[in-house]
């Protein structure tokens, strides 16, 4: 380490600097203080992100705040609220009904799973996390048109308020088609985005039918 | 395009040359005429037997040379881009005589992509359309009550997705046995087998939805028909491979790939789809009392 005792600052070279790290200005959120904040303000943080959320998915433009802050908090609640309303169809006496709570649980989780895993697989550039979000928040507009079906069925069930159905759920069916598309298409590599829409579309159509055959008792 | 007036000399000069490509990601959409080209005079070699099965296994260990526990591995099974599923599916729709479908369009790029998803297709469009099918079948009578039949969407899923892929295997692992006992065979990877399999799936799916109509006569012909064009893809890919076996075992295997397929097909029209009404005139037969009572 003899070379070392040589090293000498030309005095004309002026040594400055912030010896202070900077804390946090980068986070919006500066993680050592919210332990001590009530719970109303996690909780309405929490909510506030989901709500967001919930709003880019209804007028989608390109924005990257879905897929930056990615949550699951809406697809569960989504996705438990959409096998909920399933429930109660023919379903309960016969073989032959509607889904059961499990297997639209499971149809949605399992088929956004593979969704991402072919995403990936083709060389998409997004995270695993970040595209089963947007697939989940995608899925609100076939929450909305079950619960539109719900009440057309309350009214009636024959062929106007199947119409009524049919229109509603294939609007639904394209918003939702539409929306996860513009979020996910740019992750993707150019020459194969069909490749990968059209598992989305098949996604989104098979829980179209399971919401169209739905048949109350 | 330098590379091809070099290629068509070379070949020129040595017409019996058969020439290797090795895919490059980056100029695939310049040379996909190129290579269509030269295929077209490799497929008279291929056929003759005089394969490069070997050299396919070799570029196929050149490709998949990472480890079957990262990503990166499976990654090697999607590399396709859409044009190249759309010709896949093109060739498994129209087969041109005497082209065989691997050679011509897997060339040792053999995709998962494909089978996965016409087998998710062909499940869906199978159930839904049984579904449909049957509600308009039974549509006017008082009795009937629709049900979505959920159940069998899980069934046609286990049916579908275990001729996909426990079929190929069995087909594989007897032509890997009889490869052994008799040499100079056109030999193919799993993975080959499992995509021919799953590409000629993709002609029962416009089928199945052609069997909501509740034509008996109708269903039959669209059998037969699909039955014809995927059957003889399979049988145009597989006859090179036994052709040089014992002749007894040739045919049964061939006709054991056939029957399949035909089971495949007939059993999912019988189990998912009710048999349509007679649409024959209803008899009239005279009532003890007298009137006439016509039964359907």
């Amino acid at each position: 380490f003899a070379g070392l005792s040589d090293v000498s600052i030309s005095e004309d070279i002026p040594v400055e600097g912030e010896i202070t790290v900077p804390v946090g200005s980068h986070s919006p959120d500066e993680d050592y203080s919210t332990l001590d904040e009530p719970v109303r303000d996690t909780i309405m943080r929490d909510l506030k992100a989901v709500g967001k959320k919930f709003v880019h998915v209804m007028y989608p433009k390109k924005s990257s705040a879905l897929l930056r802050d990615w949550d699951l908090w809406g697809p569960l609640v989504l996705c438990v609220s959409l096998a909920l309303m399933l429930q109660g169809g023919s379903a309960d006496s016969k073989e032959d009904g509607g889904p059961q709570f499990a297997e639209v649980f499971v149809i949605i989780w399992f088929g956004a799973v593979v969704i991402t895993l072919n995403s990936k697989l083709l060389g998409g550039t997004i995270s695993f996390f970040q595209s089963l979000c947007v697939l989940g928040y995608c899925v609100m507009p076939l929450t909305v048109a079950m619960l539109v079906c719900r009440l057309v069925l309350l009214a009636g069930s024959g062929t106007v308020s199947f119409i009524v159905r049919l229109i509603v759920v294939i609007a639904m069916f394209g918003w939702s088609t539409l929306a996860s598309t513009a979020f996910l298409a740019d992750s993707q590599p150019p020459n194969r985005k069909a490749l990968v829409v059209y598992p989305i579309f098949l996604f989104y159509f098979v829980i179209s039918w399971m919401i169209l055959t739905f048949t109350p008792q | 395009f330098a590379e091809f007036d070099d290629a068509a000399n070379l070949l020129a000069a040595n017409p019996n040359a058969t020439t290797i490509s090795i895919d490059e990601p980056a100029e695939i959409p310049k040379n996909k005429h190129g290579r269509l080209q030269q295929s077209g005079r490799e497929e008279d070699d291929e056929l003759l037997g005089t394969d490069d099965s070997d050299k396919t296994e070799l570029l196929a260990g050149q490709k998949k040379s990472a480890p079957f526990w990262t990503f990166e591995y499976y990654q090697t099974f999607f590399d396709v881009d859409t044009y190249q599923v759309l010709d896949r599916i093109k060739g498994s729709v129209f087969p041109v005589p005497g082209k065989n479908f691997v050679r011509l369009y897997i060339r040792s790029n053999p995709d998962l992509y494909g089978p996965f998803w016409i087998c998710a297709t062909l499940v869906f469009a199978i159930a839904v359309s049984g579904n449909l099918s049957n509600f308009f079948i039974h549509l006017g009578k008082p009795t009937y009550h629709y049900v979505p039949e959920f159940r069998k969407v899980s069934i046609a899923a286990t049916t579908i997705y275990a001729y996909a892929w426990l079929v190929p295997l069995a087909l594989w692992g007897f032509l890997m046995w009889r490869n052994s006992k008799v040499m100079n065979i056109v030999s193919y990877s799993f993975l080959e087998i499992v995509c021919v399999y799953g590409y000629s799936l993709f002609i029962y799916i416009p089928t199945a939805i052609l069997w909501i109509i509740p034509q008996k006569v109708v269903r039959w012909v669209l059998v037969m028909f699909s039955l014809c064009l995927s059957g003889s893809v399979l049988v145009m890919t597989f006859w090179p491979a036994v052709r040089d076996d014992n002749r007894r075992i040739a045919l049964a295997t061939v006709g054991t790939i056939v029957l399949l397929h035909a089971l495949l097909a007939v059993g999912c029209l019988a189990y998912f789809f009710d048999v349509p009404e007679p649409d024959f005139p209803a008899p009239i037969i005279p009532a003890h009392n007298g009137t006439t009572v016509i039964t359907k």
